[in-house]
């Protein structure tokens, strides 16, 4: 393995881990999601460009490529919906949150009564 | 039906290059997955993905790119700060900003933005509002946070789907 693949893989593992920590750490999962979607994201990027610095150009390449544009596309997507499904569930936010802005608009009912 | 035979081919392709392989067994699970998921869900592809291949829209989302990577970057080292740092200095809460984008898909584009983005998370779009979870309120002006959250992506998204 080439210098450059260690450290790829290497940046890729610290997102991930802190990552991980951060979804034991948060204290709601609106907190969590946030560590783990961002962090979760650019990490496997990394790992997977390190896959592609590897193998060089070929097939197996092609594949991490096109992982990664699905990760770009599905990872925020599935936070969304974890979100609103979590909020709509009546999961509370933490007792230090600052302010609620979806359950004052009742999760978006009074704006499309409007 | 032209609409369907391109989200056909487009789904046929990405199969193809999955797979790498142009054995016959495969082309023929690739034609039949592709043509179950276009007959499910071809009312979910955007209609005016055909308006995208125009040379200007193509050259702001390659001008996009860098942009949206770099607030990645950012993003994953504020993150990694608020795990790592012994007090864990937070201000969560949800908060609702306007975007003045038209398009379905450019909507669709700026709520996946925000979430990869420093802090901010979609929760929901509701009309042209959206709410978002922020990991560190810095201003409960709504005028502000829309300053703040939306307008560096919109500026560019505008210029590729609107």
């Amino acid at each position: 393995m080439s210098n450059l693949v260690i450290i790829f893989l290497s940046i890729g593992l610290f997102f991930n881990f802190a990552g991980c920590l951060g979804l034991i750490r948060f204290p709601d999962i609106y907190n969590r999601l946030q560590a783990s979607t961002k962090c979760v994201t650019l990490g496997t990027i990394f790992i997977l460009l390190a896959v592609v610095i590897h193998f060089g150009w070929n097939s197996i390449s092609l594949k991490a490529i096109l992982c990664v544009v699905f990760i770009l596309l599905t990872s925020p997507t599935a936070a969304h919906a974890i979100a609103r499904g979590s909020h709509r569930a009546g999961f509370p936010l933490w007792e230090g949150s600052i302010m609620d802005r979806y359950r004052e608009d009742q999760e978006g009912e009074t704006e499309s009564a409007n | 039906m032209l609409k369907k035979l391109l989200e056909f081919l487009i789904l046929w392709i990405i199969w193809t290059l999955l797979t790498w392989s142009l054995a016959l067994p495969d082309i023929l699970a690739g034609v039949v997955v592709s043509a179950i998921a276009v007959l499910l869900f071809s009312d979910l592809f955007p209609a005016e993905i055909g308006r995208l291949l125009h040379p200007r829209r193509l050259f702001w989302g390659l001008v996009y790119l860098p942009v949206f990577f770099w607030q990645v970057v950012k993003s994953n080292f504020d993150v990694a700060y608020r795990v790592f740092h012994p007090t864990m200095p937070i201000r969560p809460g949800i908060v609702k900003v306007r975007t003045s984008l038209r398009s379905e898909i450019a909507r669709t584009f700026l709520a996946n933005s925000i979430t990869l983005t420093p802090g901010t998370l979609t929760v929901d779009c509701v009309d042209d509002h959206l709410y978002i979870h922020w990991i560190n309120i810095i201003s409960e002006d709504p005028e502000e946070e829309t300053r703040l959250i939306v307008e560096k992506f919109e500026k560019y998204l505008r210029k590729i789907f609107d």
